[in-house]
């Protein structure tokens, strides 16, 4: 640490009291003096390993003492987490008798939900928040749903979101006015959640599997820890934006502090909480499919297993399953959220303001009388056939086009090969192997010294003494290594997805055709699971980072398109105008006006886009890498819970340097710019 | 609401037909656990529904297979029907040190070794030996590894360092190891619709063999020596310059308190034994014929009924 903050500020500490230096000049300073230094000392290539703080040794050293011999109050620390664990089983066991099991478990001979049910009452559901529209939408998911065998996986992974989102909402929500109510929450949570945000959703398990029992309270513990974050954010700018007319009112109507927060505050603050649920939907989604890794049960698990088997039309199948599931929950979520209070539900009669509960309770009983006779309202059939005997034709199975797709892709495979294999093998030899080994040379003090010196001029000195911290982090750790590798295939990735996504958002943004079609691609993307892609990348492109890049690009380039159309879209028409009037052709005022002043949106787009591919590297790590995500994943097999836990930290850290980095940069050209 | 539900119950209760349930020691459930390749799946089918018919309640619940023992030991799960000494060894040994209970060998043998399709004999006609196998590495070389040949080795985690192997016996080989199993075998997919040479991990019995034809690769046959004495094998200045045992045993893992929760089931437990053609049969109406995990077992165990009845007595 002490090093690596010396050497950094006696480089940066060159550019302050040498200020008439141009700032190539300074970067030039840096670069050829690191790189000098590690000539003469070994120890500026690799940090040397007699300085490395066994970080990881300790932490796993640490939980196997939590798990084996700490005490609280004279009360094993095993059996909190155990006593946790259990009472965490309870909702979880309840929610599966409801969803798939049955009650029988209970005493009670009473079935599970039968399917028909539960697909009338989404459906009743999404007519009553949102119209015929989003019933539609949900109607046609839950058939889907059935007719293609899934949904008995489909409830399981209900049963994890069920119990997860409210758990994640009212912890959040807690947490969220705790920080508006006090300064010292606000200064050790914030950060925190940063911290968590900027995590890949699997470095939280191997910790918490190694707490708790492997099993479905581990993935809804760590689920409801991933998930939590952003209900917190939206509950403090919530309370923070409610308008102090309102709370003056409230204040002059004689509320106490907790009827001021229970009746002004937070129902002034309703849209913004919705807001922050249903992001809280969708986190958990995302995770509960990664889950399947540390045991929880449903579709993310069998979508593993359908890739493990090289069935990849089934994957594909789960996986469009899984996209719907999360594409219905934000729009329910969504128009609940902008649904309109009925002030006038109190005048009409009972039948009528109940009618869509009346409506579902009158189908639940129907349906739990029609399932003793026919299978079929229980458990949806696996094959729709038509006809008996020998007559009988196949009219939909699932399974068989599950069959062609495989043979497609094969197909496929075997003809682009000879295309694509040249193509693969000359980037991989010309531009991927010797960046990598540009970054594998790279001197640590010249990458410090380079980092340090852009934090510092662009967000100065707290900027310059976060990135120096964290970049000593996984220096005197013995990660550097790893920490370059996941360095280089995310810079590389980034660039492609910038090179892609750009222009497609500039293309949008003139095209309102063009838009309707890429934003709705946008949205299935980023639902879709992206393990699916791994399976026909490796076949097409074999082990290697050509692969690992390619499976990055499909998540990391979405934002990159977004934050360019709506960078583009929010331009002032006056802006607009005054190119037009200046004369400025279309080419002229895309390049001289309209990219400039969007320069700072597409730059938080950037922002996005590292974070996620970031993100992707853990996922990567299943294909064969060798960075920080394999570590991360490797942990959870191997238990080497420090390795595993600190290598998602420096993941997180990168997240977050070039986060503050971009971040301090579109601040001060927005400010430059008079916009923000 | 609440009501209403019991209405309900109450009707399905008349409609219900009785369950008839032979007398058990508890209603517990029995945890089941399961892991992510086909056989395993199919055969703790097959001991989850046999315990059923014995009138105990089962739970199943997917694990990983280094986790899942220290699960056992802490009596969060409760069986295993396959653990497998190539890979599994020093994690299951570790769990029987803490408590967990070593319930039996199967009589199926196991193997894990470099493997190659049958296509690759052709073009090389030594490759079902190491020392042919070298003498062609150039072949299997990829622009990653150039000149050397390319090994698609197991996940890293598997506990198996091939790159040691290869020192050892000084091949021109780079062993690669792949993120997971999935793509161990889109590898091998890849390469055999097109007939390019691949020598990759594979291990039997599992269903590769019922898909794609090849053949293990011989490697000096393993020994004590072999890992101690650098004198022992083809290189005089290294150890480890040998292969993996031809056949490795196949175990099964039961938690602590099974034994004496539901005495019944261990009884039972103890005396299911699978060998290589029960479990390749297995897996192969999953693999081949698509059947779903569950389904296959029921079809495995009305084919072999008798086999199942002498478990239950």
């Amino acid at each position: 640490m002490t090093e690596a903050t010396a050497n950094a500020r006696t480089g940066s500490g060159e550019g302050f009291s040498l200020a008439a230096i141009p700032l190539w000049g300074q970067f030039a300073a840096i670069i050829i003096s690191g790189v000098l230094l590690s000539l003469v000392w070994d120890g500026a290539t690799r940090w040397p390993e007699a300085w490395t703080l066994p970080m990881a040794a300790w932490i796993t050293e640490f939980i196997e003492w939590l798990k084996s011999e700490a005490t609280i109050f004279g009360i094993a620390f095993k059996d909190i987490t155990r006593g946790i664990g259990s009472a965490l089983e309870v909702p979880v066991d309840w929610a599966e008798y409801l969803l798939y099991r049955g009650f029988k478990k209970v005493g009670l001979d009473l079935g599970p939900l039968p399917w028909v049910a539960v697909a009338a009452g989404v459906t009743i559901f999404a007519h009553w928040v949102g119209g015929w529209r989003l019933a539609i939408l949900c109607a046609l998911t839950m058939l889907y749903l059935a007719t293609f065998n899934l949904w008995k996986d489909s409830m399981k992974t209900m049963t994890i979101v069920v119990v997860a989102v409210p758990m994640a909402a009212i912890i959040g929500i807690g947490l969220g006015i705790w920080v508006t109510r006090s300064k010292t929450a606000s200064r050790i949570i914030s950060p925190m959640f940063d911290l968590m945000q900027a995590t890949p959703h699997m470095a939280y398990l191997a910790p918490v599997a190694a707490l708790f029992a492997f099993g479905p309270v581990t993935a809804l513990i760590a689920t409801v820890i991933f998930a939590m974050p952003p209900m917190a954010r939206c509950t403090i700018l919530g309370l923070e934006t409610v308008s102090p007319a309102v709370l003056e009112a409230g204040q002059m109507s004689g509320c106490t502090r907790r009827q001021l927060l229970w009746k002004v505050e937070l129902p002034a603050a309703k849209r913004t909480l919705m807001l922050g649920l249903n992001q809280v939907v969708m986190q958990t989604l995302a995770m509960v499919v990664i889950a399947s890794i540390a045991g929880a049960t449903g579709l993310g698990h069998k979508l593993l297993y359908s890739l493990q088997q090289l069935r990849i039309g089934v994957a594909i199948e789960q996986g469009i399953a899984i996209s719907l599931i999360a594409i219905v929950l934000d729009r329910l979520t969504q128009a609940y959220a902008y649904k309109e209070t009925d002030h006038f539900a109190a005048g009409k009669p009972f039948m009528q303001r109940h009618r869509h509960l009346l409506l579902f309770l009158v189908i639940l009983v129907l349906s739990y009388i029609a399932a003793e006779f026919f299978r079929w309202v229980k458990i949806p059939p696996s094959k729709f056939v038509w006809g008996t005997g020998d007559a009988k034709t196949v009219l939909f199975d699932a399974k068989l086009l599950a069959r062609h797709a495989d043979q497609a892709i094969r197909d496929f495979n075997v003809l682009a090969f000879d295309y694509i294999n040249p193509v693969r093998d000359w980037v991989t030899i010309h531009i991927l192997l010797p960046v990598r080994d540009f970054f594998l040379w790279l001197p640590w003090p010249v990458f410090v010294g380079v980092i340090g010196l852009a934090a510092w001029r662009l967000g100065g000195r707290p900027v310059l003494l976060l990135c120096l911290a964290l970049m000593a982090s996984f220096i005197v750790t013995g990660f550097w290594v790893e920490t370059m590798k996941t360095t280089y295939l995310v810079l590389i990735a980034a660039a492609l997805c910038v090179m892609i996504g750009v222009p497609l958002g500039i293309w949008s943004a003139r095209s309102d055709r063009v838009a309707n079609i890429v934003m709705p691609i946008c949205d299935t993307l980023q639902t879709f699971p992206s393990f699916i892609y791994l399976i026909p990348a490796i076949m097409l492109f074999r082990i290697g980072d050509f692969a690992n890049i390619f499976a990055i690009l499909p998540y990391a380039t979405v934002p990159a398109i977004r934050y360019t159309y709506l960078g583009l879209k929010r331009i002032p028409p006056v802006t607009i105008e005054a190119g037009i009037a200046n004369g400025a052709t279309k080419w002229q005022r895309l390049f001289k006006v309209e990219l400039p002043v969007a320069l700072p949106e597409i730059m938080l787009g950037l922002n996005q886009t590292i974070m996620m591919a970031l993100a992707m590297t853990a996922i990567t790590a299943l294909i064969g890498s060798t960075d920080l995500g394999q570590e991360v994943v490797r942990s959870i097999s191997t238990q080497d819970f420090g390795r595993g836990i600190l290598a998602g930290f420096f993941i997180a850290a990168l997240g977050i340097i070039a986060d503050r980095l971009i971040g301090s940069w579109a601040a001060e050209r927005k400010r430059q710019l008079g916009i923000g | 609401m609440k009501n209403l539900l019991k209405g309900v119950a109450l009707a399905a209760l008349m409609l219900a037909p009785g369950v008839a349930a032979a007398e058990v020691e508890s209603d517990e459930p029995i945890v089941i656990v399961q892991n992510n390749w086909t056989s395993q799946l199919v055969l703790s089918y097959v001991v989850g529904k046999t315990l059923e018919e014995m009138g105990y309640t089962v739970e199943y619940a997917p694990s990983d297979s280094q986790l899942q023992f220290q699960a056992m030991a802490d009596n969060d799960m409760d069986f295993q029907v396959e653990a497998w000494e190539g890979s599994m060894k020093s994690a299951f040994e570790k769990a029987v040190e803490n408590g967990m209970i070593d319930a039996g060998t199967h009589s199926a043998s196991t193997r894990e070794e470099w493997w190659i399709p049958n296509y690759v004999l052709e073009k090389c006609p030594g490759a079902g030996s190491w020392e042919g196998l070298n003498r062609c590495a150039e072949m299997f070389a990829t622009a990653e590894t150039k000149p050397k040949g390319r090994f698609v080795g197991p996940p890293a985690d598997w506990g198996k360092n091939y790159a040691d192997r290869v020192d050892a016996l000084e091949m021109d080989f780079e062993a690669i190891n792949v993120g997971q199993a999935a793509t161990l075998w889109a590898e091998l997919q890849s390469a055999y619709d097109r007939k390019e040479p691949i020598v990759l991990f594979n291990w039997t019995p599992n269903f590769i063999e019922s898909k794609f034809e090849g053949q293990f690769v011989d490697f000096p046959a393993p020994s004590d020596a072999c890992n101690e004495v650098k004198e022992w094998g083809p290189n005089p200045n290294a150890t480890g310059d040998c292969g993996a045992p031809h056949s490795g045993w196949l175990k099964k893992a039961a938690s602590p308190r099974l034994p004496e929760e539901w005495p019944g089931a261990w009884a039972a437990l103890q005396k299911i034994d699978f060998d290589n053609a029960q479990i390749a049969a297995a897996a192969l109406m999953v693999d081949v014929d698509g059947m779903e995990p569950e389904e296959a077992a029921e079809k495995w165990m009305e084919d072999n009924a008798d086999i199942v009845k002498s478990w239950m007595e």
